[in-house]
């Protein structure tokens, strides 16, 4: 049974056979958001459930398939100027905000300047950006300080959405009552968030795509307790649980219920990577080879197997296999604890204790904490567990508090954008919490990495970007564990929720009801 | 009387400034805090997204300062504003406190109304088959985990059966008015209060058993024995009214605790109530909120107790009030 569903989700092969169907008007979807979010301002807040909730009322100027090429959103096409440093986008006409006044690229400038102050990711995307100008009401350049290969990808709804100038100019965005019924262009409106309860969205009648959405509205309910979020669709209360949405041991068991649906695609944007960081400062695990044995005593395959329910994929290096520019052909670190033990002899280990952090984001991280403990010991190590809650670990962190500490992160698609700032050294910086907190500083790696985001055309890039995966995976600056798959669970009368790499957070604009 | 209620007032007003200062330091000495915590969240965050938080939440201003102003507000009846959910707290508990109080009030009602019943039924009956029933489940809904019995009766009464709704407040989506309203509500209210009524309910049948039988054996018991008086009115007037005392000091204790208390219960059927809100804004280190939560729930313990000593002298007229 597990290996159908693993094989289900590999082939996604769930979602494809309603694409011959005709879609159905109306109904309402009932959703699981979890935890509850703590605004819908995607400008001011971009914590997962904000992105899931309000993928639905904001867009963004594209949209990514699952291959993450890009498609068009509310800029209708785009040119890229020959030295590859000048985008011109043009958008579609006729887009009215939810409260009916038109969207122009006066509010896609002024989006941008607030991003600049408000969104951390964003401010890190646009860092190439030299000038962005509006030659008509349609029209939006952007031109670069130089070439950057992967600018195109910043323009997804969560990186980069668009908020209404009318509304916000030479206001405090951050106060702004206006934050608590948000205003975009997107395929449901904001109605009502009974706090504690749920989120309720409604249909824009008004929306640009013709004949789109599909059903009325959405409901998106709060749940706190997994073990209830699964007796929820049990029961039939909700119909889609996004990935996420229950624990991992559940999901087998919740997958093979009648008439449920389950598919892994919808991740191919973020891909979470999980790793464990290893506090470099530490002279012990300062040492390589320390670093490698620790790679040789964790099994993961057992992992796996075993925590994560088949979910996943044992992870290779920095780069999980679903973005661009990821190569296998680096060192191998198979399950070998003889090896650890070798290793750690030679590196001369007496004995000093490793403190390891796991992630207090629910069982199945703990569990993985005490699999990778007991692997640790195994080989020699010896290891202190630290417990904490989330305030605590990310406390920790940013101080660099940790010897071990696990984390997933995501990708967003491109090495350049996901992956380069876990390990150059620019990002060495206490108070931060993500980025090279491990502190691992390696003047080639940092080069490389700097000339991988500019080169053109991307097969010189390919060229860069195999070069520095196969060093990191040599150096081992932290312990990659696995790529993680977080399925979408829902009743089969849902179709065509999920259409493009960032899944059930761009909205339920395609989605419909099957009676 | 007048004079008893004020000076207790007065009390307890210092009582909750005390708190208020106790808890502002008491939050202040767990690791993180909330602009780490939303850092986390969002994902990505440069030292400067951190900092614009913290400047935010007033984090970088001296901690003295901070308690001041936040004093300050409490005694103007501000509780300050929550920045993580982006409301005034004080909108926030007044949103979420009527459904715990619905929620901890029934859970009251039904365990000391049950309680008492099976209670006073048991001591009637001591040493018979009804009271072996009796004393074995009420140590049963003692002994139980309260999560384990929230669990099991969702698996039976929402899965197997059918019968009832397993998270929420009521029906999302149905807008119901009128009385399909009231019996929605109910309808959700159901379990969450048999899971926190049933053990109290336990404690109470057990207080009153055991207070009853002692009473039982008391001289005035048998004088009115002796006085020819029907048995049922020596057990209403006689027995059970005196037998009541413990267990109303007892109650009293719990009414506290059953406010802030309903947090598992809150979190397992997802009931929208102010037990939920103080567990996530513990986890979020949503200073405020946490500490304008902990300033009603205080508040509400000093009125209970007050309730409490007034409820003595309804039950006992002999019990004075202290001058």
């Amino acid at each position: 049974m597990l290996k159908k569903l693993v094989l289900a989700l590999a082939l996604g092969s769930v979602s494809t056979f309603a694409l011959a169907q005709e879609p159905k008007l109306g109904g309402t979807i009932n959703a699981v958001i979890q935890p509850e979010p703590p605004g819908l301002m995607l400008a001011l807040v971009q914590n997962g459930p904000t992105q899931m909730v309000s993928g639905n009322i904001y867009e963004g100027l594209l949209r990514y398939n699952k291959k993450l090429e890009p498609e068009p959103g509310l800029a209708e096409s785009w040119t890229i100027s020959p030295d590859a440093k000048t985008y011109t986008f043009k958008l579609k006409q006729g887009v009215t905000w939810h409260d009916g006044k038109p969207f122009t690229s006066a509010d896609v400038l002024f989006s941008i300047e607030t991003l600049k102050v408000t969104h951390a990711r964003a401010r890190g995307n646009l860092v190439q950006l030299e000038k962005v100008e509006a030659p008509d009401d349609y029209t939006v350049v952007f031109t670069l300080k130089q070439p950057f290969g992967p600018f195109i990808g910043i323009f997804e709804v969560g990186s980069m959405p668009m908020i209404p100038k009318h509304i916000y100019e030479g206001t405090d965005i951050k106060t702004n009552p206006a934050n608590n019924t948000p205003i975009g262009t997107g395929p449901f409106m904001f109605k009502e968030w009974k706090k504690g309860s749920f989120i309720q969205l409604v249909k824009n009648p008004n929306y640009h795509v013709k004949g789109k959405p599909y059903i009325d509205g959405i409901y998106w309910q709060i749940i706190p307790d997994a073990a209830a979020r699964s007796v929820a669709y049990e029961t039939g209360k909700v119909d889609v649980l996004p990935g996420g949405s229950i624990e991992n041991f559940d999901v087998p068991r919740v997958s093979k219920l009648p008439n449920t649906c389950v598919t892994g695609e919808g991740w191919e944007f973020f891909s979470p990577l999980a790793w464990m960081w290893l506090n470099n400062r530490n002279p012990i695990l300062a040492n390589k080879k320390v670093r490698q044995a620790i790679m040789y005593a964790v099994d993961r395959e057992f992992a796996k197997d075993v925590i994560w329910n088949g979910l996943g994929k044992v992870a290779t290096g920095p780069s999980a296999s679903t973005i661009k520019f990821y190569t296998d052909d680096v060192p191998k670190y198979p399950y070998d604890p003889a090896k650890a033990k070798a290793l750690l002899k030679e590196a001369g280990y007496k004995g000093e204790k490793i403190r390891i952090m796991p992630l207090p984001y629910g069982e199945t991280w703990q569990r993985w904490g005490e699999a990778v403990k007991q692997n640790l010991v195994d080989v020699g190590f010896n290891i202190e567990t630290i417990a904490t809650d989330v305030p605590g670990s990310n406390q920790r962190n940013m101080e660099w508090d940790f010897d071990i500490s696990f984390t997933y992160l995501y990708q967003y698609g491109d090495p350049a954008l996901g992956v380069a700032r876990n390990y150059i050294t620019s990002q060495i910086v206490k108070g931060q919490l993500f980025n090279n907190l491990e502190g691992y500083s390696n003047p080639e790696v940092d080069k490389l990495f700097e000339e991988g985001a500019v080169a053109t055309p991307d097969s010189k890039r390919k060229e860069i970007y195999d070069k520095v995966q196969k060093i990191l995976v040599e150096d081992v600056p932290v312990a990659w564990l696995l790529e993680l798959q977080f399925p979408t669970i829902m009743n089969c009368k849902v179709k065509n929720l999920i259409t493009t790499g960032i899944g059930v957070n761009d909205g339920f604009r395609d989605a419909w009801i099957d009676k | 009387m007048l004079s008893f209620v004020a000076q207790r007032i007065v009390k307890g007003i210092f009582v909750l400034l005390a708190i208020i200062v106790m808890n502002f330091f008491l939050i202040r000495l767990a690791p993180g805090d909330p602009a780490s915590v939303m850092a986390g969240e969002a994902g990505a965050s440069d030292a400067q997204f951190v900092q614009q938080l913290r400047e935010k939440f007033s984090l970088d201003r001296p901690v003295p300062e901070q308690l001041f102003t936040y004093v300050k507000g409490v005694v103007t009846l501000d509780l300050g504003y929550s920045f993580r959910q982006q409301m005034p707290v004080s909108a926030l508990i007044a949103e979420r406190l009527p459904a715990t109080l619905l929620l901890t009030l029934t859970a009251f009602a039904i365990s000391l109304i049950l309680g008492i019943t099976f209670g006073t039924l048991a001591a009637r009956f001591a040493g018979t088959w009804a009271d072996t029933a009796i004393t074995v489940s009420a140590l049963l809904f003692y002994a139980t985990p309260i999560f384990w019995v929230a669990l099991m009766s969702i698996l039976l009464f929402s899965v197997y059966l059918g019968w009832l709704p397993s998270f929420g407040y009521e029906t999302v989506g149905a807008n119901y008015t009128g009385w399909a309203h009231v019996k929605d509500v109910a309808l959700h209210l159901v379990m969450p209060a048999m899971t926190i009524g049933l053990f109290f309910m336990a404690t109470y049948t057990r207080m009153t058993r055991a207070s009853m039988l002692e009473v039982k054996r008391l001289d005035f018991v048998k004088t009115a024995r002796a006085k020819g008086l029907r048995n049922n009115i020596i057990q209403r007037r006689h027995v059970l009214r005196n037998a009541l005392l413990p267990v109303v000091t007892l109650a009293g204790v719990h009414s506290g605790t059953l406010v802030g208390g309903a947090v598992l219960t809150e979190t397992v059927f997802a009931w929208p109530g102010i037990g939920r809100l103080l567990y996530e804004a513990l986890l979020q280190r949503d200073y405020n909120l946490l500490l304008g939560v902990f300033v009603v729930c205080s508040a509400m313990v000093l009125i209970f107790n007050l309730v409490t000593d007034l409820v003595y002298r309804l039950v006992d007229p002999r019990i004075e009030f202290a001058k």
